[in-house]
């Protein structure tokens, strides 16, 4: 059980990182030097949102440096838009909550790349669990971000963690091949998809099928079922790791008891969550060495380099030899 | 920061063709939009609102259950010590009833035949003038 009051500061923790008013790992680790919560309170609204939220996490520690105190499994639901993911995450939902889980959902929907705007709709198929404190829903819109999660929701999936969630859905924007991002976020991924998306290529194409350590066929009284389900267990026979292809109807529930008990089996899994770390760490070493990059070739060594590969005088590669030579060692973007 | 909006439809209309039409507006306008769906009661719109932090609550009732669902929305709201979420009303409420929404808190009611144009221009005013406030957000990120 969450308390209403922790609900109401973890949404507003989540704004704040959302709309860049807070820094959240800067946050947690003045909190873990001040090893005080309550400390942080004359500080101003942001900081104590935070506060509040990161209380539960170092309420009872022995120190404050222990780190994170429980890990929440973190499960990423990604797969077209309108195969029913938001269904599934409802009747997901149902199923945990009967196991005595709390249950936290961040679920993305896009923006409007014209107008920033955007309809959260994925609320809908799972108001029925509004009014139950053991269940956190919020929805996020993609801003600027493209991998299929929003800029903001790793944040909001730490901050969920911190405030004593169980568990954590993450529903990604409804994706096409290569929004990936949130194996980097999740432990365990479905993917959920539909009959009749075309036909075995499909599934031996990279990017998607690559990340499932489920496959949902959604939707299985439709036509074309069985033969997407025998397609991807070709595909997974193939390969070497042992993903379930499972079917469900989540409209009424078919097949999400056989779910469960598939993500029951693979909840903590250590390589997964390997995998989750590793991609997370690639994505920002690569962001940090853009940044770096990009700080050398505004020096006057770096405009120097720049100006040579203009007028020929070197060769694209001798440029990033350079480059990396300027950059010696280790990369600080900061 | 977009203006983030639910629309929620309380009670026991039966449609929300409205509803969606004036989401899709909003939305066209920049705002990010919560949509929540048919036959909220007051707990779950309540619940919604805060968990997804919105800085406007829009109810759209046709019903005539406006004088009960309001104020218990704005009860809700302040069991839950949350102050600085605006509500706004909208739908068939009759003239008389209006200053009786706005005592309790309910800081604009749009009529059924207000444009979405109208609905835009008045929920940014009703932000600017009664939304949380900016200043108190940027000093706790300055300090």
């Amino acid at each position: 059980m969450i308390a209403p009051r922790v609900h109401r500061d973890l949404a507003r923790a989540i704004s704040a990182v959302e709309n860049g008013i807070l820094d959240l790992p800067a946050a947690l680790e003045r909190l873990s030097a001040s090893g005080n919560a309550a400390q942080t309170r004359t500080t101003g609204d942001a900081a104590v949102i935070a506060g509040e939220v990161a209380a539960t996490r170092t309420n009872g520690a022995a120190s404050a440096h222990a780190g994170p105190i429980r890990h929440a499994d973190v499960l990423g639901i990604t797969g077209p838009p309108g195969a029913g993911k938001s269904t599934l995450v409802d009747r997901l939902i149902e199923g945990f909550r009967a196991e005595g889980e709390s249950v936290a959902v961040i679920a993305v929907d896009p923006s409007s790349p014209f107008t920033r705007g955007a309809v959260l709709g994925d609320r809908v198929r799972m108001q029925r669990h509004a009014g139950d404190p053991g269940v956190f829903i919020r929805s996020m819109a993609s801003r600027e971000a493209g991998g299929g999660l929003a800029p903001a929701t790793r944040d909001a999936v730490r901050l969920a963690e911190a405030a004593g969630f169980d568990l954590i859905i993450v529903e990604t924007v409804g994706v096409g091949q290569v929004e990936l991002e949130v194996v980097g976020v999740a432990d365990l991924i479905v993917v959920v998809t539909v009959p009749a998306l075309g036909d075995s290529v499909q599934t031996i194409k990279a990017g998607l099928t690559e990340i499932a350590d489920v496959f949902v066929v959604n939707m299985a009284d439709r036509p074309g079922a069985n033969a997407t389900a025998v397609d991807l267990r070709h595909m997974v026979r193939e390969g070497k790791r042992d993903i379930p292809v499972l079917q469900t109807i989540a409209q009424d529930g078919t097949g999400v008891s056989e779910l469960l008990e598939a993500l029951a089996a693979r909840r903590g899994v250590e390589s997964n969550a390997v995998r989750a770390v590793r991609f997370e760490v690639v994505r920002q070493a690569r962001d940090r060495a853009a940044a770096a990059a990009n700080a050398v070739l505004s020096s006057s060594d770096g405009a120097d380099v720049l100006e040579r590969l203009r007028t020929h005088a070197i060769t694209r590669n001798d440029a990033i030899d350079a480059l990396l030579a300027i950059l010696g060692g280790p990369v600080h973007a900061h | 920061m977009p203006i983030k909006v639910l629309v929620a439809k309380p009670g026991l209309d039966g449609h929300d063709r409205g509803a969606k039409i004036v989401a899709r507006a909003l939305r066209d306008a920049g705002m990010e939009v919560v949509y929540t769906g048919l036959h909220q009661t007051p707990e779950m719109i309540v619940n919604a609102a805060i968990q997804e932090d919105v800085d406007v609550v829009g109810v759209s009732i046709l019903s005539g259950a406006h004088m009960t669902i309001f104020p218990r929305i704005m009860d809700l709201f302040k069991e839950r010590e949350v102050d600085d979420i605006v509500v706004v009303g909208g739908g068939v409420i009759q003239e008389d009833d209006v200053p009786k929404l706005k005592a309790i808190g309910v800081r604009e009611v749009f009529n059924a035949e207000a444009s979405t144009q109208e609905l835009i221009d008045g929920i940014e005013r009703i932000h600017r003038d009664y939304g949380r406030e900016k200043t108190r957000r940027e000093a706790a990120a300055a300090g």
